[in-house]
């Protein structure tokens, strides 16, 4: 028995149209081919399709995306039905996608098609009044938290037979559940809180933070294109709740916002500055990272010395990255560490080579 | 680098151009690889792994199709790559494969078309086991709508996508796909829709299993039943290589065969199946209307009546040659109505105005050929189409222009109807006024003049008006301004890219026998309207079936023919001819190659060949003609004309110049370029009495009335 998946043809109507917000989305993904190439598009333009009907592509959503990228039908038919992401029967408000791939299956995944059958329907029906659908997928790539199930677009991980239950009539109710593990776990560490690197004094501490909210997830309300600016200080609440309450997006929310405000001069956090270096100035261009330009940048700030870097505390580094738009370069390009070095005399491989460069320079 | 790589096959060692595929160079070393994909004429896939050959050194048998000589590597001491074609892992890589592809294949030969004529089928022999290890269910698929024409059975198909890339590769109309993936993977249309390319019969040929076979065939025959001919097409004026394949008095299938020169290895789908319109609608026997309906007669009855006819005045008798008649026919009835001192001759049924000038004149042939030959297109840097739609016209010739479109961005420009020519073009405009504004320095003068090899096709519906002749001139004159007219010297074989492209097998053929008005004969509209006037009473009408209604007025109308179409049902005496199966007869293609159709069955009843008709009247009116045989004729043919002295492509480049402009110097009207022909299933007698033709035009017009909503 071949299962082709086919149209719903009565349930797709007879036409589609984009939505008018969708368009600044289509000329982001056109204008990333040339024009004779513009077909590249068709896996993208597809997928904005199928967002913007409810989440499955019906045969005029289709033709209108072929339409767009001159293409013949049947080849963006081809494409359609070779990506199982791509539905084209009809789905729920909240597509159940459960992972049945060998360590979600070890892990009870037959636990969760079992919920989802009786709380939805089979397979590929849609149930709970067109609120919920669910099919059965190969591995999403979260085996470490597994058994999963993605709905919609986040992972809902560590599930069980009562949570897979709970999660189910939490999204019929309207309650919009918080994505991530439903067990007492931060993301995929160890259950029951972090085993190893326990002492901040072991390393800088900036790999320990904790995700209080997964970025751009259902509840957040500001759509944050900085992973790092959502990242709360005090590590105080070591997993999500497993039902993210009203109250608690709340007082979240603000909190981003302000966070998001881009630091100032007058910021208590920011670093201590110099008005002329104390004696030489260092060779900041030693620090890997550091190039003539953010040299020139941080002399004017006042930064003239490795050791002021190495004094950095996590508020300062936050506000220099900030400030200069670094987008996190402070702490990815380690220039603590290779500061710390440099200020008592040391040198790193870098300013090894460096100072070679310089020296044949001369 | 060198142009060429060695390589070692079997302990053979060839050498062959870098970019050849290992598959290629292993036949070049004389070792048989079995495919199913690889396809010589459509690009590499190297998805059935059927043609796996064991290269020396490397960790996994190759797939020879995708492997380029080029790329491969020398021995480890330096010699030539060595391959085995033979080798016990080759051998075991393909018996593999077949063992996969046979696994989900129907075990269903006995009752499969494809049956005898197998690619399956054959290499299973050579490489399969003896029975099956698979014990589990095996898959099964929906079989698809595919038109008319195409009959699917989908379990058969073994994904080679060789239907997939002939669509959109050699047909232009992408149509076919291969829909979902793995075990669901499918050959299927948009939706099942009807295929829309006229090529579209050629995948049953390109098809190496039975999934895409014939539906007009099927369940009719088994191949070694049938007796083949190899002929000559005449739906068209290509004059495309043909198989016949016969059973008793039947025409059951045609078949392509290869012409590099000509029809590579495609037939249009009129080709191929207006053939059911051989057994409709025929002519068997002489018929007399008496009292207004056409009685039988027998042949010394109707020949009388009509010898007596012919008797009367000379200038108030015509004969006109249809699209379908061939050179012989039309030469016997030449040198009849020249015997009797008529000179109202035409075989320019759609009134064309070529092969003669102003004063009455023959033109030379390269006034009214595809000069640059069928095969030049493949050479052509740019080409201009003024009225025509080649897609329509001759479609297998469409396909080389849309090739050298493909892989050689050859432009091409249009003026006339506004059609989809499966390639892109720029569409100039629609009518002579914008071939007439084509002046130096135009973008398109340039472009022309600017390349080594342009061309310019000219299509009937820009001869066929009023100021035919006129477009002709104007036309031939561009050609000569943007050099299409290169003489062949040392150094370069020269090029015409002046090209008249014919819709009609036999006309080229009336031309070149001189089926023309002579000194002060009337010409198809005179002949016509003479009719209408009562200044002709008699015409002789040698299959013109496109003449409709009451176009001959009150005249005699004596129909030679085939079919009972038009031209019989206006008939006042009907001859039964016989249709280009059923006779070994001359036809000249657009392009001016002689090549004759070799008789394949019987003619029907009583009917006779053309010229033996032709032949018996001249002894019943008592001025016999001088030939007795086909081959006298011919040889009769041969003097008048020696173009006709073999059966064979001239080049009309030589190293003289030629005498042009042709035609008349004069002004166009602005009129727009109609379309040569109607519907593209029903252009001649034979397809219209076809009901695969039928379906098929019911088909496109519905196709055309979606594509305008």
């Amino acid at each position: 028995m071949s299962n082709i998946r086919r149209f719903d043809m009565d349930a797709g109507g007879s036409s589609f149209s984009f939505k008018q917000e969708t368009e600044a989305k289509i000329a982001f993904w056109l204008s990333k081919y040339p024009n004779e190439r513009k077909r590249s598009a068709v896996i993208p333009m597809l997928w904005l399709a199928q967002k913007d009907n409810g989440g499955w592509l019906s045969e005029p959503a289709m033709r209108e995306v072929a339409d767009r990228l001159e293409m013949a039908y049947i080849r963006v038919y081809e494409v359609a039905t070779f990506y199982t992401m791509f539905r084209m029967q009809p789905v729920g408000e909240f597509h159940v996608q459960v992972c049945g791939t060998t360590p979600c299956m070890l892990r009870g995944s037959d636990d969760l098609i079992k919920v989802c059958k009786s709380k939805i329907g089979d397979k590929g029906s849609v149930g709970a009044n067109g609120k919920l659908s669910w099919e059965e997928v190969e591995c999403l790539g979260a085996c470490v938290n597994a058994p999963m199930a993605q709905i919609n677009d986040y992972y809902f991980e560590d599930l069980d037979e009562t949570s897979m239950a709970k999660l189910l009539d939490d999204f019929v109710a309207g309650k919009d559940p918080q994505p991530g593990t439903r067990i007492d776990r931060q993301t995929s560490a160890p259950e029951g809180g972090m085993t190893t690197l326990l002492d901040e004094s072991l390393y800088d501490g900036s790999l320990a933070r904790q995700l209080t909210s997964i970025p751009g997830a259902p509840s957040s309300v500001v759509e944050s294109a900085e992973p790092d600016v959502a990242v709360k200080e005090t590590a105080s609440s070591p997993k999500l709740e497993n039902n993210a309450s009203a109250d608690k997006t709340e007082t979240e929310v603000p909190k981003k916002t302000e966070n998001a405000g881009k630091p100032t001069l007058e910021d208590t956090d920011r670093p201590l500055f110099l008005d002329k270096p104390e004696g030489e100035a260092d060779d900041l261009k030693q620090v890997s990272g550091i190039g003539p330009k953010i040299e020139a940048t941080l002399n004017e700030l006042g930064v003239f010395h490795f050791s002021q870097i190495a004094d950095w505390s996590k508020a300062n580094i936050e506000w220099v990255n900030g400030y200069l738009s670094f987008k996190g370069r402070v702490e990815r390009e380690n220039w603590i560490p290779q500061a710390r070095l440099l200020s008592v005399g040391g040198e790193t491989e870098f300013s090894r080579r460096q100072s070679k460069v310089s020296e044949k320079g001369e | 680098m060198s142009d060429t790589a060695k390589v070692v096959v079997d302990g053979v060692e060839v050498e062959v151009p870098r970019n050849y595929s290992l598959l290629q160079a292993c036949e070049e070393a004389g070792a048989e690889i079995p495919r199913f994909c690889y396809h010589e004429r459509l690009s590499i896939a190297g998805n059935c792994r059927m043609c796996l050959v064991d290269w020396v050194g490397a960790p996994k048998p190759i797939a020879s199709c995708a492997q380029a000589v080029g790329d491969m590597r020398p021995d480890r001491d330096g010699s030539p790559p060595k391959v085995s074609t033979k080798s016990e892992r080759a051998i075991k890589a393909r018996n593999g494969v077949m063992e996969f592809l046979l696994i989900n294949h129907p075990l269903d030969c006995p009752i499969c078309d494809q049956g005898g004529e197998c690619d399956l089928q054959d290499q299973a022999v050579g490489f399969g086991r003896a029975a099956s290890r698979y014990e589990e269910p095996k898959r099964a698929v929906d079989d698809k709508h595919m038109g008319p024409l195409v009959s699917t059975v989908m379990t058969r198909c073994i994904q080679c996508t060789r239907c997939v890339r002939f669509a959109a590769e050699v047909a232009g109309v992408e149509e076919i796909g291969l829909v979902s993936r793995g075990e669901d993977a499918q050959i299927t249309t948009y939706l099942e829709a009807s295929l829309a390319s006229e090529l579209s019969g050629n995948v049953i040929d390109l098809c190496p299993v039975g999934a895409l076979t014939s539906k007009p065939y099927s369940f009719n025959a088994r191949p070694w039943e049938l007796r083949k001919t190899e002929s000559i097409d005449v739906m068209d004026a290509m004059g495309s290589a043909i198989r016949v394949d016969a059973r008793g008095a039947a025409v059951l299938r045609v078949m392509p065969r290869i012409n590099e020169e000509v029809n590579e290895e495609w037939i249009s789908d009129k080709t191929r199946f207006a053939i059911d319109g051989l057994g409709r609608q025929r002519l068997d026997k002489p018929y007399i209307r008496k009292d207004g309906k056409l009685v039988p007669a027998s042949w010394d009855e109707a020949l009388g009546v009509v010898a007596e006819r012919l008797k009367g005045e000379a200038s108030k008798i015509a004969a006109i040659a249809g699209d379908l008649a061939c050179v012989e026919g039309m030469k016997s009835l030449l040198d009849l109505m020249r015997s009797l001192g008529v000179s109202s001759t035409d075989c320019r049924q759609d009134g064309a105005k070529l092969g003669l000038d102003a004063s009455g004149n023959m033109l030379p042939r390269e006034s009214y050929l595809f000069n640059s030959s069928i095969m030049g297109i493949d050479e052509a840097d740019a080409v201009l189409l003024i009225g025509t739609n080649p897609r329509k016209e001759a479609a297998v010739l469409n396909a080389r222009i849309r090739k050298n479109w493909l892989h050689r961005d050859m432009p091409v420009a249009l003026i006339g109807e506004e059609v989809d020519l499966s390639y892109e073009y720029t569409h100039l405009g629609t009518g002579s006024q914008t071939l007439k504004g084509i002046k130096p320095g135009t973008g398109v003068f340039e472009a022309l003049k600017d390349v080594e090899r342009p061309m310019i096709v000219l299509g009937q519906s820009a001869f066929a008006r009023e100021d035919g002749a006129e477009i002709l001139h104007l036309a031939s004159k561009l050609a000569a301004d943007v050099g299409c007219f290169k003489p062949k010297t040392e150094e370069d074989e020269g090029w015409n890219g002046f090209n008249v492209l014919h819709n009609a097998a036999g006309r080229v053929g009336g031309l070149d026998a001189g089926f023309l008005p002579a000194d002060d004969g009337l010409d198809i509209d005179g002949i016509l309207s003479g009719a209408q006037e009562g200044n002709v009473e008699t015409i002789i009408s040698l299959g013109a079936d496109e003449i409709v209604g009451d176009a001959f007025g009150n005249a005699f109308v004596i129909y030679v023919g085939s079919h009972g179409d038009e031209g019989a049902h206006r008939a006042d005496v009907i001859l039964p001819s016989t249709a280009y199966t059923e006779k070994s007869a001359t036809y000249v293609n657009t392009e001016g190659r002689v090549q004759r159709t070799q008789r394949a069955v019987g003619s029907k009843g009583e009917a006779k060949e053309d010229w033996k008709i032709f032949r018996a009247l001249s002894e019943k009116i008592g001025k016999p003609l001088p030939y007795d045989s086909i081959e006298e004729l011919r040889m009769k043919l041969g003097e008048d004309n020696p173009a006709f002295k073999g059966v064979d492509y001239v080049s009309t480049v030589s190293d003289s110049s030629i005498e042009f402009p042709f035609g008349l110097a004069g002004d166009v009207a602005d009129a727009p370029f109609g379309h040569a022909i109607g519907a593209f299933h029903l252009t001649n007698p034979i397809a219209r009495a076809s009901k695969t033709m039928a379906e098929c035009a019911e088909l496109a017009t519905q196709h055309i009335k979606a594509a305008a909503e």
